[in-house]
Formats: C-alpha cells, sequence, structure tokens
C-alpha cells in the first residue's frame, strides 16, 4: 500500500519516554487478559500492538486510559505513576481514544458529537449556559471555530449537520477520530481505526494519522491487523499473544522475530 | 409564507448558531408567542383558561423537565409527580414562613427544595439504570408523599392535609382572574422553555445526550459521569418542582399531598412518549395531546349521543380515554419512538423540499 510517509526531517523527532506501563497483569475471572506486560511509548511517537485475535491489544488500551483496572503493574506518565488510571482524569491529563467498536453517541450530530471532544475545556457554568449569556455564548462560539478546524481537517464539512447513526461506516470512524482530535490531545490511542474500511478509505485514514503526528506532533498508539499498514507508519511495534508480549522493536525487528512469526503462523508454544 | 431554508446563507459560525437558525421559524415562534400573549387572553373563556390552557401549560411544564431528565439524559424517573408536590408544599411553606417573600421567589424556593430531593433521589442512577432506577424513583414517589402526610408541619398543621395557597402578588397586582393565572403561567413557563432550549444547545446538553448514548465513551472524553447524572436530576426536579408550585396555586388553589399520586407522574412519562422523547417542541406537543384528548373524546361522544339518542355513560368516556392513550403510547413506542415532535420534524422536511422531492 502505497502512503505518504511522514515528513522527512520530521517536524516533532521521536523524543523521551513519555507514557510506560510497567508488569501490568489484567484478568477478568479466570481468564488472563494481559500477563506481566510491559512497554513505553516516546513522545510524538508512532507506537504500534498488533497481535491476534483476543491477544489483549483493546484490553492494553483500555488499561491506559482507566476503562479497565489492572490487578497488578504500573502505569506512568511523565514520571508520575498511578496503579490505575480513571477515564475522565486520563481525559485530562491530555489522552483521548477511538474504540474498535465506534462508540458516538448515536442520538447527536457530527458537529454536536466532535463539540462534546471540548468538553474539558469549557468553563462557562450552566446557569449561564441557560441565558445563553456572555462567556458561556462567546464559549460556543470559539469552540465551534475550534471544531470547525477538524471538521476541515479531517474533510467531513458535508456532513456536519447529519446525526451520526445515518453515516457510513467509514466516516463514523473519521468522526470518532475528529471527537478524539477536538480535545487537542497529547496522547491518541487508536483501536483498529482502519477494519472494516475499503482501501481508499485505509488509505485516507492513513493519511489522517500521519498528518495529526506531524502538524501537532501528538503520540499516537495505535492497534491494527494490517501489517503493510502497520509496518508504514508505526516507529516501534510492541507484539502480544495470548496476554503476554513476544515482541518489541522496530518495523524490521518485529519482520524478523521468530515468535512473532510462529504467532502469526499459529504455531503452538 | 413556504418553509423554506433555500436563499437564507448563514456566512458566519454566529449566525449558524442562532436558536432557530431559519427565518420561518422564528416568524412562526413570534407570532405563536402574540397568539398565546394578545389573542388567546382576548377571545378565551374562563373554562378553556381554568380547564385547557393552565393545566396545559403546567403540565408542559412538567414534561418538559422529565424530558431533561429521561430524554435528554436518558435517566428514566418515575418520581414526577413527587418532585412537583416537594415544589408545591416548599413554595407554600417559603410564602407561609418567610415574612414579606415575593411570591415567584417561592415559586423558586419550591423548584430548588424540588432540585435537592432530585440530586439525593438521583444518587442510585451513579450505580443503577433502566427498569431498577425506575423502581428507585417510584419509592421516591411514595416517600414524598408520606412525608408530607406524616410530618405536620409541612402542611402547617392542617387537620386533613390540605393547604389552601396564598393569594399571588407582584409589585402590587393580584392575579386572582383564570386570565391573569393563565398569563402569569405562561410567562414563566416560555421563559423556562427559552433557557431549557439554551442548556440543551449548550454543553450541558451536550454532556446529558452523550451520558445518555454511550455513558463509556463520555467518561473516556473527560465527561464526569456523577456531575452530569446529578446535574440532571436536579434541573428536571427544579423544572417540575416549579410546575408543582404554578399547579397549586395557579391552578388548583387547595391542594392536598394526594393530587401528585403516581398517576401524575405516569401521565406526565406518557406526554414525554407521545410527544417525543428528547425535544422541547414536543414536550408542548405531548402535554398539549393528552389535555386535549379527553375534551375532543367528550365533545365526540356528546355529539353522538346527541345525534343518535344513545346513551354513553361517563364510564365507557373515561375508559375509551384510557385506551386511547394505551393505543397511541403502543403506537409511538413501536413506530415512532421520538414522538409527534418527530412526525412534525418530518412534515417539516418534505415542505422544505416540496415540490421538488429530489
Ligand atoms: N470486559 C471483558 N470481560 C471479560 N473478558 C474480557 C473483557 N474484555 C476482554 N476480555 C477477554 O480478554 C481477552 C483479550 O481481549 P481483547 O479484546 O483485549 O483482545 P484483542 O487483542 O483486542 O482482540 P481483537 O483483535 O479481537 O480485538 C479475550 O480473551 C477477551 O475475551
Ligand atoms: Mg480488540
Amino acid at each position: 500500500m502505497s502512503v505518504a510517509l511522514h515528513q522527512h526531517p520530521r517536524a516533532h523527532p521521536v523524543g523521551e519516554v513519555l507514557l510506560s506501563v510497567e508488569n501490568v497483569s489484567l484478568s477478568f475471572g479466570g481468564v488472563n487478559a494481559l500477563t506481566d506486560v510491559s512497554f513505553d511509548v516516546r513522545e510524538h511517537e508512532v507506537r504500534a500492538i498488533i497481535g491476534p485475535n483476543g491477544a489483549g491489544k483493546s484490553s492494553m488500551l483500555n488499561v491506559l486510559n482507566g476503562v479497565y483496572h489492572p490487578q497488578k503493574g504500573t502505569i506512568r506518565l511523565r514520571g508520575k505513576s498511578f496503579h490505575d488510571m480513571v477515564s475522565h482524569e486520563a481525559a485530562a491529563m491530555g489522552i483521548a481514544r477511538t474504540f474498535q467498536n465506534i462508540a458516538l453517541f448515536k442520538g447527536m450530530t457530527v458537529l454536536d458529537n466532535i463539540l462534546t471532544g471540548r468538553n474539558l475545556k469549557m468553563r462557562s457554568n450552566f446557569l449561564q449556559q441557560a441565558l445563553w449569556w456572555g462567556p458561556a455564548r462567546r464559549e460556543e462560539l470559539v469552540h465551534r471555530h475550534a471544531v470547525e478546524e477538524v471538521i476541515d481537517f479531517l474533510e467531513i464539512q458535508h456532513v456536519r449537520k447529519t446525526p451520526v447513526g445515518r453515516l457510513p461506516y467509514g466516516l463514523q470512524k473519521r468522526v470518532e477520530l475528529a471527537r478524539a482530535l477536538a480535545a487537542e490531545p497529547k496522547i491518541l490511542l487508536l483501536d483498529e481505526p482502519m477494519a472494516g474500511m475499503n482501501l481508499e478509505e485505509k488509505q485516507d485514514m492513513c493519511r489522517f494519522i500521519l498528518d495529526v503526528n506531524d502538524h501537532y506532533g501528538t503520540t499516537i498508539v495505535l492497534i491494527e491487523h494490517d501489517m503493510g499498514v502497520v509496518m508504514d507508519i508505526s516507529d516501534r511495534v510492541v507484539v502480544l499473544d495470548y496476554g503476554r508480549k513476544i515482541g518489541d522493536g522496530t518495523p524490521e525487528e518485529i519482520r524478523g522475530n521468530q515468535a512473532v512469526i510462529d504467532a502469526y503462523l499459529g504455531v503452538t508454544h | 409564507m413556504l418553509y423554506r431554508e433555500a436563499g437564507q446563507f448563514r456566512s458566519t459560525y454566529a449566525e449558524d448558531m442562532q436558536i432557530f437558525p431559519i427565518r420561518q421559524d422564528r416568524i412562526a415562534l413570534m407570532l405563536l408567542l402574540a397568539v398565546g400573549f394578545v389573542v388567546v387572553p382576548m377571545v378565551a373563556t374562563q373554562y378553556w383558561f381554568s380547564a385547557l390552557l393552565i393545566p396545559f401549560l403546567i403540565f408542559s411544564l412538567a414534561t418538559l423537565g422529565l424530558n431533561i431528565l429521561t430524554g435528554y439524559a436518558g435517566q428514566i424517573s418515575l418520581g414526577t409527580a413527587a418532585f412537583m408536590a416537594v415544589g408545591a408544599f416548599m413554595a407554600y411553606n417559603a410564602q407561609l414562613r418567610i415574612p414579606g417573600i415575593p411570591i415567584l421567589a417561592s415559586f423558586a424556593i419550591g423548584g430548588l427544595c424540588a432540585a435537592a430531593v432530585g440530586i439525593v433521589f438521583g444518587l442510585p442512577s451513579l450505580r443503577i439504570k433502566g427498569f431498577y432506577l425506575a423502581v428507585a424513583t417510584l419509592a421516591c414517589q411514595f416517600l414524598v408523599l408520606w412525608t408530607i402526610n406524616r410530618v405536620p408541619w409541612l402542611t402547617n398543621h392542617s387537620a386533613s392535609g390540605v393547604i389552601a395557597a396564598q393569594k399571588i402578588e407582584i409589585l402590587g397586582y393580584t392575579f386572582d382572574t383564570p386570565a391573569s393565572k393563565y398569563l402569569l403561567t405562561l410567562s414563566i413557563v416560555a421563559l423556562m422553555a427559552l433557557a431549557a432550549k439554551n442548556l440543551m444547545r449548550s454543553e450541558t446538553g451536550r454532556a446529558f445526550m452523550a451520558v445518555r448514548d454511550m455513558d463509556v465513551a463520555a467518561e473516556v472524553i473527560g465527561i464526569p459521569m456523577m456531575k452530569t447524572k446529578l446535574l440532571a436530576f436536579a434541573i428536571s426536579s427544579f423544572y417540575c418542582g416549579v410546575a408543582g408550585a404554578l399547579y397549586a396555586y395557579c391552578y388548583l388553589g387547595t391542594v392536598e399531598p394526594e393530587a401528585f399520586v403516581l398517576d401524575i407522574s405516569f401521565r406526565v412519562l406518557f406526554m414525554v412518549i407521545i410527544g417525543g422523547v428528547g425535544s422541547i417542541l414536543g414536550s408542548f406537543l405531548g402535554a398539549g395531546f393528552i389535555t386535549l384528548v379527553p375534551i375532543f373524546l367528550n365533545l365526540g361522544t356528546t355529539f353522538i349521543s346527541d345525534r343518535f339518542d344513545i346513551e354513553i355513560s361517563h364510564a365507557l368516556v373515561s375508559n375509551m380515554e384510557l385506551i386511547t392513550f394505551g393505543g397511541l403510547i403502543i403506537f409511538f413506542l413501536i413506530v415512532e419512538p421520538n414522538g409527534l415532535a418527530r412526525l412534525w420534524q418530518i412534515a417539516k422536511e418534505k415542505l422544505r423540499l416540496w415540490p421538488f422531492p429530489h
């Protein structure tokens, strides 16, 4: 697949470690979704998580932003360590995400969905809003402008007033990315952003992800099944299998890793 | 005038964010207000005011309140009548016990007390949803009525639990005729509807809808679950509380706790369902519809019995009322869950494109 790769030289070169997980274990009843997983994510990096179905990839993202709470381990964000995260606090610390099964607000328009992404930046209280008075009104306008920038960036102007439930799947994925971007996150967690898309839509999505990384310097953690995409756009890759980390490194290193090849070929250990 | 959006270009986001971006909608609303404030008072009879218009407006307000909670924030409640009762009885107590307090301040106190009770009974919503939450709010219904019956202070030691609403006086003017009470009610309801509309198109409204549509995603983008749900209960109960106070002061006059039985909660819930879940306009349509149906049924049966000389018993008429409501609710739940408001919207969309549907 041919997509525009990172600009060279990169506007935001990969920096220090921003986020790391250390010895994280998560289980549901008897099922061990994650066992003793450690890895780190550097600033401005595109970090991919791959692995067969049920490997624990989505669980890992859910741990990173506080949807799941691991039984063991530590999460370190900018030097602060947490036993687990709380969703809305993670959001306040600059983590935004999209979900494997689109989690948009079905009853709302595209515009309103994206505007919710900016809720943490809004300061007016509900009384001011009820009166549509001063700060509340000004704020709506300021954030509308910000949201329109995201809408232009992702090329979804034509559907801004459409209820998201009426959009085709590919566009819904894009709106979900828009909602995450509207928060101006430091770290963006993307759970299979290209799943179920046709080739053209995939290429668009790839371009958007790289553009986000290049323009805003957003650190990206991405789960993806399409190996071509992963190898093309990521700086480093973590490989999970049955909840354990079996590989970690640059795309070239991963390509040559025997354990990874075995896992993908379905060799039993 | 044709209902057209064509040719009305909005060149700034500020214009696009007006409360009614389409000119015809603004004109229609102005006309409606003119009719409500000027024409109706000139033509309506006493009976219209006290049997139709005032209850319609008060129930619109209560429906709006429940719609904020159920339609926008997605939290079901059967406690509407209880919140209305709190509003009525606390407004009465404020008027009784705080010397010289303006009547509107008493209504506000009634609303605020209802909001406080709403927050308390909204606490279970942090843990439970749907059916179980409905049952928890049902507890509120019984507990509130029980308390009013048992605590003599609340009814000023009235032996029967009946209170008589004090007279309504604002800036020296006494609202004692049905027409004046109608105008007072209309003013309050119009202002509160405007506030609700503003709130629902701002951050608070979006947070409510986000929690309703997908609570995990809402938390992940930073919407605080607890604050949002409790705020929904508080605002909704405030609206119901003010509606209750108006029910006591502008409609009933003398009030017993039994005026706020569970039946009323269900009636308001039906208004939400028939009018349109999550729609301000729908709240008015639903309330209007349910207030008017019994009257039209009555007229219809009187007409039939006069015309064909058949005896139609009152029991039959009231049963027909129930059957009609039941049928309509099933119809709306199955066919058009977004109620009359959605039907209206579809009609508008058709009209907007007419005569060229493509
Ligand atoms: N909420 C949950 N409750 C119970 N088990 C869960 C839950 N979430 C995940 N699991 C289990 O944890 C394991 C890992 O699931 P996860 O969704 O993280 O895999 P994945 O790598 O994202 O797979 P896929 O590629 O299919 O998305 C699976 O066995 C799954 O059944
Ligand atoms: Mg997954």
